[in-house]
């Protein structure tokens, strides 16, 4: 298969407070991944947080100058890529929510919501890179995993994405996937929710747990760093062996 | 129903410890909530169904004044009888009124949410009549005093053997473990009670504003009994239950069925208007149509709660819920448990005392996800926070605590500077230093609610944005 050099797409990286300040290595993925495929990057620097932990827990006036700093940060010319389904789902979601009396700023989101993507559907829809993905990978011969995925539950219930990061998944040669049982039920995280009513979380957390050691997977995939921290804590709590890893770095790995 | 919503957490505590409860709500995902997900895979234009259903119901709530007023004209014109109650007291004090007036002794009660709202068996208790439940789940709840805990499963925390020992203790009867042998008990000691009253009361499901009908969705056939053996039947339902026509009607039985338990069709659906007619040879002599209002007003007055009366109460989004499907129903403190409760109960019953009731999810989104009218209840719940912290539509509301205030104020003054980032990120450095043992927090002070059940991780020696100028260097040399 021939790989297109000369593409120049171009895009605009989000990095999320998170993975900015605790997984910098997941960031570190996302771009060597967006680069293997010729995407020209830039990471404007301005960018810290989408305002997303003050506005669940009712703090809109909190969230907003945060949320008006990324609207003023990325202009939405070029795509917005996220490697997050949650802080992407705030941005192109619920963005119109915190600004539904501020029709300015409503405006802005509306122009801007289309061009922002999660990772796993910007590569998928946007540079319909899976097969492109899968050769690199082939090449690459990178060693063998068994993965299970965990759904992310803004990923697929506010942006939607349900099939694409199963299908980059499958388009690794070195990856296999052995479905967990209810992948696509919440981990419990929640954002302060796993503080303010820990029993209840870790609850929720447990029955994650047990689903992906039915699975017999070394390593989680999900296509959040906040959920994976929350699911890697519990794995690491209750000892079992099994590693998080956000899908940019599983995607980086296997491309080598 | 006195609200206990304030006891969330307590009552979320009592459910988690309970091996037994844990159990059965652990069922309801390869249970109802997995037929919901085969039924709707198997029915034609499933998402179609969804939105044209929350369509018509939109329409009918903006012009709620209008089809209330032709339900009340056309129930009237089929002989029966309407009465809009403003609150619960009203209500239970029309239908009691009403069966001390007629001489009524017992009655035999169809499965209505509305009329644990107002809690009804008690306020006929008070006055010597005889309140029956004849539903299965909620004659259970009924003999062991409890309240639903599912709207459409009121006892799915009993076992079979809780209610063999509950038969057992209430009833006189022998101890079982076969459920037929139980159902077959409910129905010999219900039985006589069907014969001896003189009035039924039942909910709604729907009103059909066209015809004026009242329509029954039942799985045992006690709601068309109730309708029909006794000399007078009171219907009792909320306001938001209207729908235009039978046409919309096809609609919604489709959604509700299939959402509810998965089938395809219920045993029975009863469709009711008026008392007996004429030309008609069985049905009660006397209708009565109670339609309460009991804070629905308020829902209905706020723009962004106001989808929340869309709801057809089937019971998917309990069943969706991660949450619900460990707190179960007790905890949410009044009679709608679940995602769709935390909307309607503050609102209801007050929010300041309701205060965890919006907290108290994950914001999954798979109650959205489940319901057949397409309601989004996170946007909802997210609604109530905002109006829990810094809101001013109801009165009653608790302030956050100002610590609370505080700590996101700074929170989010760091994410606007970088350099009080930074010193933040130092401080969160140092304080995480004494708690880390293998590169992993692992029991911190204030986070405790977190390493109860997870570790943390440590926070890596450069940021992202400080590795970046590297990563472009790195690609620009290949």
């Amino acid at each position: 298969m021939e790989l297109p050099s000369d593409r120049k797409n171009k895009a605009s990286l989000f990095v999320t407070c998170i993975i900015d300040q605790l997984n910098p290595e997941v960031g570190e993925s996302t771009v060597r991944v967006l680069q293997r495929l010729g995407v020209e990057l830039d990471f404007p620097t301005a960018q810290t947080c989408c305002g997303q932990p003050a506005f669940n827990s009712g703090y809109w006036s909190e969230a907003k100058p945060l949320a008006r700093r990324f609207l003023e940060t990325f202009t939405g010319e070029i795509p917005i890529v996220i490697p997050s389904g949650s802080c992407a789902s705030m941005v192109r979601i619920f963005y119109q929510e915190l600004f539904h009396d501020e029709p300015l700023w409503a405006e802005k989101v509306s122009s801007l919501a289309p061009n922002v993507f999660e990772l796993s559907e910007f590569l998928v829809d946007v540079l319909n890179a899976t097969d492109e993905i899968g050769a690199i990978a082939t090449l690459a011969e990178a060693q063998e995993v068994l993965v299970t995925y965990h759904e992310t539950c803004h990923l697929r219930r506010e942006i939607g994405a349900t099939t694409q990061a199963r299908e980059l998944l499958q388009a690794l040669p070195n990856v296999t996937l052995a479905e967990m049982p209810q992948s696509e039920v919440c981990c419990g995280f929640g954002g302060t929710f796993a503080v303010k009513y820990a029993d209840i979380s870790g609850a929720m957390l447990k029955d994650k747990v047990d689903n992906i050691k039915i699975s017999n997977a070394g390593t989680v995939v999900a296509c959040d760093s906040s959920c994976l921290m929350h699911i890697g804590g519990g794995l690491e709590k209750q000892n079992v062996p099994a590693q998080p890893l956000h899908l940019a770095q599983l995607l980086d790995q296997a491309m080598g | 129903m006195e609200p206990k919503t304030k006891q969330f957490n307590q009552g979320a505590s009592v459910a988690l410890k309970d091996a037994k409860v844990q159990k059965s709500l652990l069922g309801l995902y390869d249970g109802f909530h997995s037929a919901r997900i085969k039924a709707a895979a198997a029915t034609d234009d499933w998402e179609g169904m969804r939105e044209r259903a929350r369509e018509i119901k939109a329409h009918a709530i903006e012009n709620l004044d209008y089809y209330l007023a032709l339900i009340e004209q056309n129930v009237t014109k089929a002989g029966g009888k309407v009465f809009f109650a403003d609150n619960a007291d009203d209500a239970n004090r029309y239908v009691v009124e009403l069966a001390r007036a007629r001489g009524v002794r017992t009655v035999i009660k169809g499965k209505s949410m509305v009329s644990e709202e107002m809690d009804l068996n008690h306020a006929f208790e008070k006055v010597g009549i005889e309140s029956v439940e004849t539903d299965l789940g909620e004659y259970i709840i009924q003999l062991a005093g409890e309240a639903p805990y599912h709207i459409v499963a009121p006892a799915i925390h009993k076992s079979r053997q809780d209610v063999s020992e509950l038969f057992h203790e209430k009833l006189g009867s022998m101890r079982s473990e076969d459920i037929e042998e139980l159902g077959r008990e409910a129905r010999r000691q219900l039985r006589g009670k069907f014969i001896q009253a003189e009035m039924g009361i039942t909910g709604a499901n729907f009103i059909v504003a066209e015809t004026g009908t009242v329509v029954l969705v039942t799985n045992e056939g006690n709601g068309r009994m109730s309708t029909s053996m006794p000399k007078i039947h009171v219907a009792i339902t909320g306001m938001e239950k209207v729908v235009p026509s039978m046409d919309d009607l096809g609609t919604f039985l489709r959604l509700l069925i299939r959402s509810a338990t998965g089938q395809r069709l219920t045993s029975y659906v009863t469709t009711v208007t008026g008392p007996r007619g004429g030309d008609e040879v069985d049905g009660p002599e006397e209708f009565h149509l109670i339609i309460v209002d009991n804070g629905r007003f308020k829902l209905l007055a706020n723009p962004e709660l106001r989808e929340s009366l869309y709801c057809i109460r089937c019971g998917a989004c309990l069943n969706a819920c991660p949450v619900y499907r460990k707190v179960g129903g007790h905890a949410y403190g009044w009679v709608y448990p679940g995602p769709i409760g935390a909307i309607v109960s503050p609102i209801l019953t007050g929010l300041g005392e309701a205060k965890d009731l919006p907290y108290a999810s994950s914001l999954c989104g798979a109650c959205k996800e489940a319901c057949p009218v397409n309601i989004n209840i996170p946007r909802m719940l997210l609604v109530l926070r905002r109006e829990l912290t810094e809101g001013t539509t109801y009165p009653d509301q608790k302030r956050a605590s100002i610590l609370e205030r505080l700590g996101f104020r700074l929170w989010r003054l760091g994410f606007e500077n970088p350099l009080l980032l930074k010193l933040g990120i130092s401080v969160a450095k140092l304080a995480q230093l004494p708690f880390v043992k293998n590169g992993r927090v692992i029991n911190m002070p204030l986070l405790s609610g977190w390493t109860r059940y997870r570790t943390l991780p440590v926070f890596p020696k450069s940021s992202f944005r400080s590795r970046w100028s590297m990563l472009v260097k790195l690609a620009s040399r290949k």
